[in-house]
């Protein structure tokens, strides 16, 4: 299946974005297609290039930039959520792009199924 | 519908107004802290029993076994891992998160 | 085909898709701000043609009240936005009469025309969707 996400909370706060993150894994691994990551919301925090969290735990931010990269991934981030919140081209993290909630829409009519998580 | 429900019922009624709304046919997975729900002897034990005899009630391991619970689960729910997650998001047409 | 007209073909395939949308607003609105963001996706998803509707349940009820005045708080008023879907012909709009009652909202209390459903006609109608996102 075509599979896209939609995420509305930022990392480490709530448990979105790991959930998120391992269910996006596990549709790999069974070989289906994620068709884009939509961060909105605090989500957008997930593609900032700032954060430093402990070097004992896991690094959200560089999770997702691996995981696009590695997988031809669409992470994409609302640009007006992001501006509301900072974050803009200049402090987002590699494999990260910022475009229109248009884009979300798009990612519903384009997937076969979309998975909403959030807090 | 694959209806997700990822709060404790006793931090929202997510559970509650899911569980109104699934009908027949439906599937309900417990992530995160909706976990606690159907651990033996918790106060929704009786609402997911309910649940059950109408539709299949999910809930994924690793949030239970993160939380120290997995042994404590209630009869007839099913534990699944995120690959069983994503069985069920592509088995049903739809999937709505209660949040 | 060149690349410019394979995009324009995909364009037209996804513009051609029609899809039922569901937006689901269960939170009230002022004290987190998934009322707002949740109506903005609401209105972009007007521009693509999509069969939308919106639902409304639990706290959600609270966003379609009358009379809201945020100068208190100094934060924008943004309920008059709700009155704005129906120019982008967003015009599906349920409200769960068993949230109403709950919270002893009467239906001329709301700032716009609504259907009032019971939760067993909301589970039906969110049952036909295509996409649901809720917040």
């Amino acid at each position: 299946m075509k599979v896209g996400l939609l995420i509305n909370e930022g990392p480490y706060n709530h448990q979105a974005a790991d959930t998120a993150y391992q269910f996006a894994r596990a549709a790999l691994a069974k070989g289906h297609h994620i068709q884009r990551v939509f961060f909105y919301n605090d989500g957008v925090n997930n593609a900032s290039k700032l954060t430093a969290p402990p070097q004992d735990d896991r690094h959200i931010v560089n999770r997702w930039s691996k995981l696009a990269e590695e997988n031809g991934i669409d992470l994409v981030v609302c640009v007006a959520a992001g501006l509301r919140r900072g974050l803009v081209e200049d402090n987002l993290a590699p494999g990260f792009r910022i475009s229109g909630l248009g884009q979300l829409v798009e990612a519903g009519i384009e997937s076969d199924r979309l998975v909403v998580f959030g807090d | 519908m694959l209806h997700i429900v990822n709060k404790s019922p006793y931090e929202k009624s997510s559970l509650a107004s899911c569980l109104s709304h699934a009908l027949k046919g439906s599937a309900v997975l417990l992530i995160e802290d909706a976990v606690y729900a159907v651990t033996k002897g918790n106060a929704a034990e009786d609402t997911v029993r309910r649940a059950l005899q109408d539709l299949p009630v999910y809930a994924l391991g690793p949030d239970l076994e993160a939380r120290g619970l997995a042994g404590a689960v209630i009869d007839g729910v099913k534990v699944v891992d995120y690959g069983g997650f994503v069985d069920l998001v592509a088995e049903h047409r739809t999937s709505q998160s209660w949040l | 085909m060149t690349q410019v007209a394979e995009a324009v073909e995909r364009e037209t395939q996804t513009r051609a898709v029609v899809k039922k949308f569901m937006y689901v607003n269960r939170k009230a609105p002022y004290g987190t701000i998934y009322a707002l963001e949740g109506l903005e996706v609401a209105l972009i998803s007007a521009a693509f043609d999509q069969d939308v509707s919106l639902a409304f349940l639990d706290d959600g009820v609270y966003q379609l009240v009358k009379g809201q005045q945020t100068k208190g708080l100094e934060v924008k008023n943004f309920s008059p936005t709700y009155r704005a879907l129906e120019g982008y012909d967003i015009e599906k709009l349920y409200v769960e009469r068993e949230s109403l009652a709950a919270r002893g909202i009467r239906e001329d209390q709301l700032l716009v025309p609504v259907q009032v459903v019971d939760a067993k006609e909301m589970a039906a109608l969110m049952e036909q969707q295509d996409v649901i996102i809720g917040f």
